[in-house]
């Protein structure tokens, strides 16, 4: 049997014409998109249908998309160019507790830089207020940074009406929309941000490359810096069968959204419903209606979710966990502790992402195997039995 | 990231569960920091007749748990005694370095047991309580960064020099 793959957030399989696109890209094209040669044209050709694309799938310009090594560069350039632009203006910057960790670890940069940096409170299901991100701003402020979606439970933020603050307030406003674009809509008109961090590999497309969205007039330094590429936002050679896959899983999106989103909600009721169903003592986390489609985070008590992992891995059913020993630093999810979760549980989180090659069969294994490998770690597990007779 | 052996130990662990009327019980950690490793012991004239784990905690802590009451069995409480961390990681073919506290529970558990089983043969305890070893985080002026090496503050959240998260639990 094939294993099934739950971790979409973490990469995805790529589309098939995705696929196609860069085969066809490797074997034509070589060329440097800056040469005024036909190769070099060939390759800055490639490049504007994949900006075209790419912009589409937000409703951008063209030339408001700048090509990136992926969501993380996305970030740091967002945060650091915009700090960097605006260093005589002032160096406050807003955030909330529980953004990821390439937006918490460019801010603690920048602390280190003197840079001030307030970081909001969420409530019980991740949500910011946004009255207390109008209150946060002074008159040093010059960037509110606050994500789309959660990349760990899921939330949507109130983007729209805390762009309207930042607008009205006259500050610059970054949103991470990394673990939402592509798989919901967004209209960057509409939710009026000055700057959006997208990544391919949420969506079908290669790992290694996103887009950062630069509504025109924003002040923004450059983070790699050397030529003029990007429209000088972004030196270095473009890395352009990246960029191409990048643009093809864009236009894919845009076009199978409807159906992508009916198979995750779908898939994700069917999901949550099963195990809610088969497994007492577990804990759904992260905003019942405002969430991402075809994220399940899921805490499971009396029990470490690194084991649950690996047990699921065995049985070919793959997923991610947020518990401090799988996470390299060892702590535990600051995002689950931030929504007010106790440690304990926060260890037991699982992560189930959907893709859209999943199918209601791979759902009903994992509803199928997971009761039984809870039970295994539950019977080994010292705080289980006490817990549950009393 | 482990080798064949923690694997094989994680996957099939050895001697899980509790024993009834055990002779000396060790807890060590707690759910909080992450990992919390219970030893059970049934003693005999003297050597560890049989032991049994319950662990709350990821694979290279369970795999560790395992592999503790293997190296342990049928040794007198004195040799017992003698088992480190070190050791435990070491009969594991190694740990990754980031989870080699994990291994620091076990022979904390099987010690804090042993010490359970004296104390009631010498009615210091009584008997259904067991050794309880919380590990608090120890106060350090001092820690080296266990990726770079490069020496940082006690408390220090990250590394100065590399940027790298430090870790303070056990």
């Amino acid at each position: 049997m094939d294993a099934v793959y739950f971790d979409n957030y973490a990469a995805t399989p790529l589309h098939p014409r995705v696929k196609e696109a860069m085969h066809r890209i490797v074997d034509e094209v070589f060329g440097n998109p800056s040469s005024d040669h036909r190769f070099g044209q060939a390759a800055a050709e490639a490049l504007d249908t994949a900006r075209k694309q790419t912009a589409n799938l937000i409703n951008a310009e063209p030339e408001e998309i700048v090509f990136t090594s992926g969501g993380t560069e996305s970030v740091n350039h967002a945060i650091k160019g915009v700090a960097f632009s605006q260093r005589e203006k002032g160096r406050h910057i807003i955030t909330t507790n529980i953004e990821h960790k390439s937006v918490l670890n460019c801010l603690r940069t920048l602390r280190l830089l003197d840079y001030h940096i307030t970081s909001l409170d969420v409530d019980e299901y991740g949500l910011v207020d946004p009255a207390a991100v109008e209150k946060a701003i002074t008159d040093q402020t010059v960037l509110i940074t606050i994500q789309l979606a959660n990349n760990e439970i899921g939330t949507l933020q109130p983007i729209a009406d805390i762009a309207k603050i930042a607008r009205h307030k006259k500050v610059v406003f970054h949103t991470d929309a990394v673990a939402a674009a592509g798989i919901i809509p967004i209209d960057v008109k509409a939710l009026d941000v000055d700057l959006l961090s997208l990544a391919a590999n949420q969506f079908n497309g290669p790992n290694g490359v996103g887009a950062l969205y630069v509504k025109r007039g924003t002040p923004i330094w450059p983070l790699l810096e050397g030529g003029v590429q990007e429209n000088r936002k972004r030196a270095g050679t473009e890395n352009v069968v990246g960029i191409v896959g990048l643009g093809v899983a864009a236009e894919m999106a845009w076009l199978e959204s409807h159906e992508r989103l009916e198979k995750f909600r779908t898939l994700r009721r069917k999901l949550i419903d099963g195990l809610n169903a088969r497994i007492p003592h577990l804990k759904f986390n992260g905003h019942p209606t405002q969430v991402l489609p075809h994220l399940v985070s899921v805490s499971v008590e009396f029990i470490e979710g690194e084991g649950l992992m690996l047990l699921l891995d065995e049985e070919g059913i793959c997923v991610a966990t947020r518990s401090a020993c799988a996470s390299g630093s060892l702590r535990a999810s600051h995002v689950l502790i931030g929504t007010g979760m106790d440690f304990a549980l926060a260890q037991g989180t699982l992560l189930i992402t959907l893709g859209r090659d999943n199918t209601e069969a791979e759902v009903d294994r994992l509803l199928e195997v997971m009761p039984r490998v809870v039970q295994t770690l539950r019977d080994m597990s010292p705080i289980y039995q006490k817990n549950v007779a009393a | 990231m482990y080798s064949p052996t923690v694997l094989d130990h994680f996957k099939n662990p050895r001697n899980v569960g509790e024993i009834a009327e055990a002779d000396g019980v060790g807890e060590v950690g707690n759910p909080v920091c992450g990992d919390m490793i219970n030893v059970y012991l049934k003693v005999k004239d003297d050597v560890i007749e049989d032991i049994k784990f319950k662990t709350f905690g990821c694979g290279a802590a369970i795999a560790v748990s395992s592999m503790l009451t293997e190296l342990a069995k049928g040794k007198t409480l004195d040799e017992a005694m003698k088992i480190t961390n070190k050791d435990v990681a070491e009969a594991l073919e190694g740990l990754p370095k980031n989870k080699l506290h994990c291994s620091n529970l076990g022979a904390d558990a099987l010690h804090a047991a042993i010490k359970n089983y004296r104390d009631r043969q010498a009615q210091k305890a009584v008997p259904g309580e067991a050794e309880k070893v919380p590990h608090i985080p120890e106060k350090v002026d001092a820690c080296y960064c266990p990726y770079c090496d490069m020496e940082n503050k006690g408390q220090a959240e990250f590394c100065v020099s590399c940027g790298a998260d430090l870790p303070h639990e056990h």
